[in-house]
C-alpha cells in the first residue's frame, strides 16, 4: 500500500484547523458562467466559431426533417451532374444527391467528434486525477502508460487499432478516443498537481475531508475549465481523424454517408466531377475551424489571469 | 550531457517495453482464429496443428510475448503475409521515400512558419498579425488530404503544371524526384507551418518583452540586429524543441499524403498492410514509429539543453 496522499503534501506556514476552508465550487457557478459568456460574446472569433458549430449541430439533428432525397437514393438519370436547382451540390458517381449526403454525413462527423472525445475524457481524466492525487508509484505507472500511448502518432495508432478492431464508425470512434486519451491524462494530472498545492485543498485535507469527497468537491470543479477547453479543441482533431480514417476506408463504411469517404470516392472523379470533392472538404474545414475558434475563445474567456 | 542522455535512455526503457506489450496485444484483439486465416480455404486439421505449433499459439501468452520480443530485438519482426519479405526489410525499403517527403515538407514548414511567426509577433495587433493568425488557424483546420485533392485539381488537372502522382527515387533522377514530391511536400508542410507559426509567434512575443531586448534597443542597436541577433536567437530554443516534436504529425500526415499522391512510402505501406490484413507489417510499423518517437523526444530534450545555456550544467 502507498502512503496516504495527505502526508506527501508540503503544508508549511499554518496549522490545520485554524484555516478557513473555501466553499466547494460547483463546476462553473452561475456568476462565473455569466462572466464567461460575457467574455465569449465580446470575442468575434469565438462567436463565429459558436455559430458555425451550432449550425452544423442543427443540420445534423434536423437531417431527417429536411426536404431532401434520401442519402442512399440513386438516380441513374442524373449521374455526376454539376450543381443545379434540383441538386444544389450536384450528384455523385451513382446519381446520389451530394447535398443530402453532406447533411447526413454531418451526423457521422459530429457523432465521431463528440463520442470519441467523451471516451477520451471519461478514461483520461480519472487516470490523470488519480496520478496527480496519489503520486508515488501510481503516478509513475500512469505516466509511463501515457508516454507509451503518446509515442505512437495519433493517426498511426488509430489506423492500427481500426485495422485490428475491424473497419466501422464505432471502432473508429473507439480508436480515436483511445488515441486522444493521453492528452487528457496529462492535462488532468498536471492540473491536479497544481490544485493540490492550493490552500483550500490543504485546509480541506487538514480537517479530514475524505479522498473521494476531496476529489469530487474540490479538485474536479477546479480542473474542469481547462479540460473543457481541451475537449473542444480535441473535438476538432477528432473530426479530422474520423474524416482521415473514413478517407482511408477505415471509418464509416459505404453506402452510409461520411465526409471522409465521400472525398475518397471523389478523388477518382476529379476531372469529371470536381464538385464531388469540393463540398465535403469545405464542410470538414468549416466545422473544424468552428471548434478551433470556439476552443480558443473559451480558453481566453476561462483564463483566470484575465479577470 | 552523456550522463543526461544515459539517464533519459534508461527512463525510456520501461516505456518501450509498454509499447511492445501494446503492439503484441493488438493481434489478440483480432476476432477469430489467425491460423484459420493463414491456412486459407483448403485447410486440414494437420495443417492447423502445424501452424499453431509453428507460431507457438499453444503456449501461454507471456511465453508468446517473450518469443516475439526476443525475435524483435534481433531485428526479426516477422514476415509480410503479402510480399513474403521480412518486415524490417520492407520498412527499410520504404523509409527513404518518406524521409525525403518529410525533409521537404519540413523545409516548407520552416520557410513559411518561422518568418510568419516572427513578423506576426513583431507587428502584434496590426492587420499583418491578424492575417497571419487567420491563415495559421485555417491551416490547422484544413484536412490535409483535402488540400492535396484541391491542389491536384488546380495544379495538375486544370493547369497541368505538376504531375498528380508518381514517384522517382532521388538517386535515379533528382529533378523528376523533386518535381513529383513538390506538391506532396507543400501539402504536408503547410499544416506544420501553421503549428510552427503559432509557436514562433508566442516565443517571439515573450522574448520581445524581455529586458535584454529593451536594453539592446536603448543602446540604439539597429532594429534588424535586435530582431535577429537578440530576439530570434533566444526564441529559437522552444522552436527547435517544437520542431523535433513535430515528427509525429509529420509521419501521420505522410500516411495521408502518400495515399493521395500514390507515393510508395512508409504511409502507403501501413495502409496497404491494413487492407491486406498483413498484421505483422502493421505491428512492425507501430513498434518502429513508437521507438523512433521516443528517440526524437530524447533528441528534443538534448537539443533544449544544448541551446539553453542555463540548462547545460543542470
Amino acid at each position: 500500500m502507498t502512503q496516504p496522499a495527505t502526508q506527501q503534501i508540503p503544508r508549511a506556514g499554518y496549522g490545520g484547523m485554524s484555516v478557513s476552508i473555501a466553499p466547494a465550487a460547483d463546476p462553473l457557478p452561475a456568476r462565473r458562467q455569466s462572466r464567461v459568456w460575457r467574455k465569449l460574446r465580446r470575442s468575434p472569433a469565438a462567436l463565429v466559431g459558436l455559430v458555425i458549430v451550432v449550425f452544423f449541430v442543427l443540420v445534423a439533428l434536423l437531417a431527417p426533417l429536411l426536404p431532401l432525397p434520401g442519402p442512399a437514393a440513386t438516380d441513374w438519370m442524373a449521374v455526376r451532374k454539376p450543381p443545379s436547382l434540383a441538386h444544389p451540390f450536384g450528384t455523385d458517381e451513382i446519381g446520389r444527391d451530394v447535398l443530402s449526403r453532406m447533411v447526413w454525413g454531418a451526423q457521422a462527423s459530429l457523432l465521431a467528434g463528440v463520442v470519441s472525445v467523451t471516451i477520451a475524457v471519461l478514461l483520461g481524466v480519472p487516470l490523470g486525477v488519480v496520478a496527480g492525487y496519489r503520486r508515488g508509484w501510481t503516478d509513475a505507472a500512469i505516466s509511463r502508460l501515457t508516454e507509451a500511448l503518446l509515442a505512437a502518432p495519433f493517426l498511426i495508432l488509430a489506423i492500427a487499432l481500426a485495422a485490428f478492431l475491424g473497419p466501422s464508425l464505432s471502432n473508429a470512434m473507439i480508436a480515436i478516443g483511445l488515441s486522444a486519451m493521453p492528452i487528457f491524462i496529462r492535462l488532468a494530472r498536471g492540473q491536479t498537481l497544481s490544485v493540490m498545492t492550493e490552500d483550500y485543498v490543504e485546509s480541506a485535507q487538514a480537517v479530514g475531508v475524505g479522498h473521494l469527497a476531496l476529489i469530487w468537491r474540490y479538485i474536479l470543479p477546479n480542473i474542469f475549465p481547462p479540460i473543457l477547453v481541451q475537449a473542444t479543441l480535441t473535438i476538432a482533431t477528432a473530426i479530422i481523424a474520423e474524416a482521415s480514417l473514413s478517407f482511408l476506408g477505415l471509418g464509416q463504411q459505404p453506402p452510409a454517408p461520411s465526409w471522409g469517404s465521400m472525398l475518397n470516392t471523389a478523388k477518382n472523379f476529379l476531372e469529371q466531377a470536381p464538385w464531388m470533392a469540393m463540398w465535403p472538404g469545405l464542410a470538414i474545414f468549416l466545422v473544424v475551424l468552428g471548434f478551433n475558434l470556439l476552443g480558443d475563445g473559451l480558453r481566453d474567456a476561462l483564463d483566470p489571469r484575465d479577470h | 550531457m552523456l550522463s543526461f542522455l544515459g539517464r533519459r535512455i534508461l527512463i525510456a526503457i520501461p516505456t518501450i517495453i509498454l509499447i511492445s506489450i501494446f503492439v503484441f496485444g493488438m493481434q489478440k484483439l483480432l476476432p477469430g482464429d489467425p491460423v484459420l486465416v493463414m491456412a486459407g480455404e483448403d485447410r486440414t486439421p494437420e495443417m492447423l496443428a502445424f501452424l499453431r505449433e509453428k507460431y507457438r499459439l499453444n503456449d501461454p501468452l507471456y511465453v508468446q510475448y517473450f518469443h516475439w520480443i526476443g525475435n524483435a530485438l534481433q531485428g526479426d519482426l516477422g514476415i509480410s503475409l503479402r510480399t513474403r519479405q521480412p518486415v524490417l526489410d520492407l520498412i527499410a525499403e520504404k523509409l527513404p521515400v518518406t524521409i525525403q517527403l518529410s525533409v521537404m515538407a519540413l523545409i516548407v514548414a520552416l520557410v513559411i512558419g518561422i518568418p510568419a511567426g516572427v513578423l506576426s509577433a513583431y507587428r502584434k495587433g496590426t492587420w499583418i498579425d491578424w492575417v497571419a493568425n487567420v491563415v495559421a488557424l485555417s491551416g490547422l483546420s484544413i484536412p490535409n488530404f483535402w488540400l492535396g485533392i484541391m491542389l491536384i485539381l488546380l495544379a495538375s488537372v486544370n493547369l497541368g503544371w505538376l504531375p498528380a502522382s508518381g514517384y522517382a527515387p532521388f538517386t535515379d533522377d533528382p529533378l523528376r524526384s523533386l518535381e513529383t514530391m513538390l506538391m506532396p511536400a507543400l501539402v504536408l508542410g503547410t499544416a506544420l507551418a501553421a503549428t510552427l507559426m503559432r509557436h514562433t509567434r508566442s516565443a517571439m512575443l515573450s522574448v520581445l518583452q524581455s529586458d535584454y531586448v529593451r536594453t539592446a534597443r536603448a543602446k540604439g542597436m539597429a532594429e534588424r540586429t535586435v530582431l535577429t541577433k537578440h530576439a530570434l536567437r533566444n526564441a529559437l530554443v522552444p522552436i527547435v524543441t517544437v520542431t523535433t516534436l513535430l515528427f509525429g504529425e509529420l509521419l501521420a500526415g505522410a500516411v495521408l499524403t502518400e495515399q493521395i499522391f500514390t507515393i510508395p512510402g512508409f504511409g502507403k505501406l501501413v495502409v496497404d498492410a491494413v487492407f491486406t490484413r498483413d498484421y505483422a507489417v502493421v505491428q512492425g510499423i507501430v513498434l518502429c514509429t513508437g521507438i523512433a518517437f521516443m528517440a526524437m523526444n530524447i533528441l528534443a530534450d538534448a537539443a533544449y539543453r544544448l541551446l539553453n545555456p542555463r540548462m547545460r550544467d543542470a
